[in-house]
């Protein structure tokens, strides 16, 4: 006891002299922590408030959706429900606004019964919940209340049929936050419907039922044992459990960056700290030998130097954890458009006990590593300082040591990604990188001792020299430097890439009005109202929908039944949505198979072609039979053709594609998109289709494509403020391996200057040892992470490779100069002081 | 015999060629004993103190150190040794550069458990003449200050032997004698075996025995008048 008193003691008495050297790993401790809470209490408010709202969200226990009415089957299913009912159709329409002489495009729903069970409608006039159940009118989305500048008691005509509007409603059930700013949700009356005419061929429907049922009930089980019957009607269930886990999967790309920059900010501090610990004890090892010397045991001088930096990492965890829950209160600022939900930030105590056991559990672990080296110091080096330590038997305990970051590493990536080959490749990547810069190190060392430039001038000699000479720098700058700049380079070109994905859906050559719904005898007129205006008829196609009855040979039925199947649920079940057509569309290519295949008598088999991501869902191949069910009439087809569809661009797209001479006497309805110069010609071509045609309904994309122009200002916005938090962790842990390692070479600078070289000299010597070692390490950093960034986009998001030259420059060129200008920074006292004053000073 | 040096070497491999730097040197010491070495410079006798104190392997031959053969003991076990049986002044004092003078000497006294050490510790520097700097770090001393605090650090442990690689080197006459007495004192009152390494001839002659070592061997093992007057 009187001996660990003492160890304690003496740690306390040897740090307090080395705050400053160990204040900068305290400081990427902080920040790495910082990060890391910050997007963890993030994510568990998003996820708390998700749950809590989950059943207001979907406002029942249970709804059973479809896009036709129930059939009988579904029907029966339903009504052996113990359960309260309401039944809501909900269509995408024209809204036509007498007061303002104008129409919008809006979300329609017709509701019958008591809906919503869970949260509330909240209306104004309160009333009017209760009234549009009842009388015909409507109640509007509080937003569209306000940009017409409408009242209680004006209007509103749906398809054919005007409504007066009873009231306005703040919050929309069972819709995301984005899709309501593109077309507002207006409710009537069930019975009401009709009246509207809206409903027609062709129209894009939905049919909801929701379920309040009575407790206790299990609403995931009742799913489970009746959803195979209701996918047969094409009915889909949803529960309050499976709307909790869309609403967090809707938040999953964003979550995935967030959390890679928390990962990106910890693997930071982590390289801080093994770095800056790595070039303490260093610096230490003379104060060691003694201690030896004078019969200290190994152990004990390690507790010695343990107990200061666990000290100092727990004062720099706590730090970091506070940080981090005053940085957590800006993200949803941030974010708040977003969110469908607001947010109520609050601390989130399991985060930051998280972040703070993480992190002392990564920091003790990476400061153990060059810790452990302390055990070898020999009390030799007190008479003589020995070149490098001899040791080479492999030390079980460091191995332990370094076992056990891989492996912790290994888990919290696990955990992060919830992927386990995820946590093992990128933990092999982190291994491969670390040996791949160690090697280059070396092989600088031994090539530079091989061929060195004997006859260049003195300065650039010693500067290149530093590198080989004992007591050298060069792998541990190398390794830190390398690390961090591929670490941070890597987390730029991803950033790139999702910022490169999301813009190429901005504006532009896109189009940016459709019209969906036309029914074939009108598709004519329309034509000439859009080519009258002058505007370009960029697609027009008829769609006609079937429904999948079975694929290579085996009926969907027995399919169903097959649990070996490996196509997915959602291809099987989806409606089908064909045209035809014998040219590619200009986002269309064939990949596999030959396209076109027209079918020139109606003997001749008929030749489809799928989009690629249809085919693989499906499990299906080139020359595989299809049979789709088209009004009951049943058509076998063949696969001939497989077309990649590039998703960047704002067209219709078709998963099957069928050759001409087959679909046109089918029932169909047309799609015409087209492209306006301004809003001001929308609203008025908008006007004149839906007075001609109320059954058209016309998509003013423009609107659209502004809110998505907004969020990803937003989205950029968030990824820079992240990176932002990257850079400065990584400029701490430059900062932190190079402003310690100016003890290594100070005293060599004083002798050298004692002996005359000039100020000029010891300069150069300086800055030509960290330019090079700056430089190297960037150079290797970035072609590492060249190389995984490609692997990122290729599998983890599946995006096409392309590069941003310019932030990776950036990021090159900083790294380099910061590393020239903490190398001459280094040299300042060593240059402006008088030699004799340093020597005294820095010793140790 | 508290120290017995048999048939020692010690080479040191550089690269492909191989150093001898002593070689077959056997030498003993008895308690109480005081013995110095001399020899020229690089002659090996930081070395050999070294291998004495169990700061380092021999190549062959064996060091006992106290009863214990030094080669059959682990660092940890060299390290108890040293902290309960052996001082060392060292030739460039080797003073811990963040911890003040005061503690540097209570260093050994705390890791042989003692209590009181500051009393221990502040009464050793006075006897050195350092009572008033206790509380200075060793940059702020001078060369022959931090020799001092370095002498004091060797006796606090009242060690049975104790190791001076040149403790007189960078003192002047007056402190060097004051030094000089102070260990003759400790080798009196505590009955301290000294082996002092020296260039000092006068030094060299106050002590019973003189090794002289040449090119790595023993050149001379004499006694010298000290002994015999005593
Ligand atoms: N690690 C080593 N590698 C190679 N040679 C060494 C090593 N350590 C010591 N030597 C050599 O051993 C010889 C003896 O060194 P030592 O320090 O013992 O001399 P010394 O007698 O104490 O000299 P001085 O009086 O100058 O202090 C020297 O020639 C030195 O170069
Ligand atoms: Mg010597």
């Amino acid at each position: 006891m009187n001996r660990f008193a003492f160890l304690l003691r003496t740690a306390w008495r040897d740090g307090r002299r080395n705050i400053g050297k160990l204040f900068l790993f305290m400081s990427s401790i902080i920040l790495g922590i910082a990060a890391l809470v910050a997007i963890n209490s993030f994510n568990d408010n998003l996820t708390r408030d998700i749950d809590r709202e989950a059943a207001a969200l979907l406002g029942a226990d249970l709804v059973v959706t479809g896009s036709r009415p129930a059939g009988p089957l579904t029907l029966a299913t339903l009504d052996s429900l113990p359960a309260e009912r309401s039944t809501e159709v909900e269509l995408l329409s024209m809204a036509f606004i007498p007061k303002a002489n104008e129409s919008q495009f809006v979300r329609l729903r017709a509701l019958e019964g008591d809906f919503p069970y869970y949260g509330e409608l909240v209306t104004d006039p309160p009333e009017a919940n209760m009234l549009f159940r009842k009388e015909k009118g409507v109640i509007i989305e509080k937003g569209l209340m306000l940009q017409y500048e409408l009242q209680v008691g004006d209007s509103l005509r749906l398809g054919t049929s005007v409504f007066p509007i009873l009231g306005s409603f703040e919050n929309a059930f069972a819709s995301a936050a984005i899709s309501s700013t593109f077309a507002p949700t207006v409710y009537i009356g069930g019975s009401h419907m009709d009246s509207t005419r809206l409903i027609q061929p062709g129209s894009l429907v939905n049919y909801s039922y929701y379920f309040k049922v009575q407790q206790p009930f299990d609403a995931d089980q009742w799913e489970e044992e009746k959803s195979t019957r209701l996918r047969t009607e094409s009915m889909r269930i949803e529960t309050v459990s499976e709307r909790q886990e869309d609403v967090t999967e809707a938040f999953s790309q964003l979550n995935y960056f967030l959390n890679l920059v928390g990962l990106v900010a910890l693997l930071l501090g982590c390289i801080g700290v093994a770095s800056s610990i790595f070039i303490y004890v260093k610096t230490k090892i003379p104060s060691i030998a003694i201690f030896r010397c004078l019969g200290m045991k190994g152990r004990e001088a390690f507790l010695i130097y343990l107990f200061q930096v666990l000290a100092l990492g727990l004062v720099g965890v706590l730090i970091g954890a506070g940080l981090g829950a005053f940085v957590q209160m800006l993200l949803p600022e941030l974010l708040s458009d977003f969110l469908p939900l607001t947010i109520n930030m609050q601390i989130s105590w399991p985060s930051i006990f998280q972040g703070i056991g993480l992190g002392l559990l990564i920091t003790s672990l990476f400061a153990l590593l060059p810790l452990l080296a302390i055990r070898k110091v020999s009390p030799l080096r007190t008479l003589r300082a020995t070149l490098e330590e001899s040791g080479k038997r492999i030390d079980l305990v460091q191995a332990a040591v370094s076992a056990g970051i891989v492996l912790s590493l290994f888990v919290f990536l696990w955990l992060l990604t919830g992927e386990v080959e995820v946590g093992f490749f990128f933990v092999l990547g982190l291994t491969i990188s670390f040996a791949v810069l160690f090697g280059v190190a070396q092989l600088i060392m031994w090539f530079l001792k091989k061929y060195f430039p004997r006859q260049w001038n003195f300065v650039f000699r010693q500067g290149l020299a530093n590198l080989f000479r004992p007591n050298n720098q060069t792998r541990t700058l190398l390794v830190s430097i390398g690390l961090g700049t591929a670490v941070l380079t890597t987390l730029f070109i991803v950033q790139g890439l999702l910022l490169r994905n999301v813009e190429a859906m901005d504006a532009g050559e896109q189009p940016n009005v459709f019209l969906f719904g036309i029914e074939s005898n009108q598709i004519d007129t329309l034509i000439s109202i859009t080519e009258g205006r002058g505007m370009p008829i960029m697609q027009q196609m008829p769609i006609v929908t079937m429904r999948l009855e079975g694929w290579q040979g085996r009926s969907k039925a027995d399919w169903l039944q097959d649990t070996t199947r490996k196509a997915r649920n959602w291809a099987i079940h989806r409606e089908t949505r064909a045209t035809y057509r014998d040219y590619l569309d200009a986002n269309e290519e064939v990949i596999e198979g030959e396209f076109p295949h027209p079918r020139e008598s109606p003997e001749d088999s008929i030749f489809i072609s799928l989009a690629d991501a249809f085919a693989e869902a499906m499990a299906v191949e080139i020359g595989d039979e299809m049979v789709f069910d088209l009004q009951g009439v049943p058509l076998t087809t063949y696969v001939r053709s497989i077309r990649k569809i590039d998703n960047a661009n704002m067209r219709a797209r078709f998963l099957v594609l069928f050759p001409s001479g087959v679909l046109e006497g089918a029932p169909q309805f047309h799609v015409l998109v087209s492209k306006a110069p301004d809003r001001e010609m929308i609203a008025s071509y908008r006007g004149e289709v839906v007075k001609a045609f109320p059954n058209v309904s016309v998509l003013d994309l423009s609107t659209i494509l502004q809110s998505v122009n907004e969020i990803l200002n937003k989205i950029s916005y968030i990824l820079q403020f992240m990176a932002l938090f990257s850079i400065v962790t990584g400029i701490i842990v430059l900062l932190s391996s190079l402003l310690l390692s100016k003890y290594q070479r100070i005293k060599e600078s004083v002798l050298l200057r004692t002996i005359g070289a000039s100020r000029r000299q010891i300069r150069w010597i300086n800055a030509t040892e960290y330019l090079l070692l700056g430089g190297l390490a960037a150079l290797v950093g970035v072609m590492i992470s060249l190389i995984a960034g490609f692997l990122i986009a290729r599998f983890q998001f599946e995006l096409d490779y392309t590069v941003k030259w310019l932030p990776i420059l950036i990021v090159f060129t900083a790294v380099v100069l910061i590393t020239l200008l903490i190398g001459v920074f280094n040299s300042r006292e060593v240059v402006n002081k008088p030699p004799l004053a340093v020597l005294r000073k820095e010793v140790g | 015999m508290i120290l017995e040096v048999n048939r020692l070497t010690k080479s040191y491999r550089s690269g492909s060629n191989e150093l001898t730097v002593l070689s077959d040197i056997t030498f003993s010491a008895a308690e109480k004993e005081t013995l110095s070495i001399v020899g020229p410079s690089g002659s090996g006798k930081t070395t050999l103190l070294g291998l004495c104190a169990g700061l380092d392997h021999t190549t062959s031959g064996t060091v006992s150190l106290c009863g214990q053969a030094l080669g059959e003991l682990d660092e940890d076990a060299r390290a108890a040794l040293r902290s309960q049986h052996v001082g060392f002044i060292f030739q460039d004092f080797q003073l811990i550069p963040t911890l003040t003078a005061l503690e540097n000497v209570t260093i050994p006294l705390e890791l042989q458990g003692q209590s009181d050490v500051q009393h221990t510790a502040r009464e050793l520097l006075t006897r050195v003449g350092l009572g008033d700097r206790t509380h200075h770090y060793p940059s702020e001393l001078s060369g022959g200050e931090q020799q001092r605090v370095s002498i004091a650090r060797a006796f606090s442990g009242r060690p049975k032997i104790l190791f001076a690689d040149e403790p007189t080197g960078n003192l002047d006459d007056e402190t060097g004698a004051q030094v000089e007495k102070l260990l003759f004192e400790l080798n009196q009152e505590a009955g301290t075996t000294l082996i002092i390494v020296t260039h000092d001839l006068e030094l060299a002659n106050k002590t019973d025995r003189i090794i002289r070592l040449k090119g790595g061997r023993v050149v001379t093992d004499t006694l010298t008048n000290a002994s015999t007057s005593r």
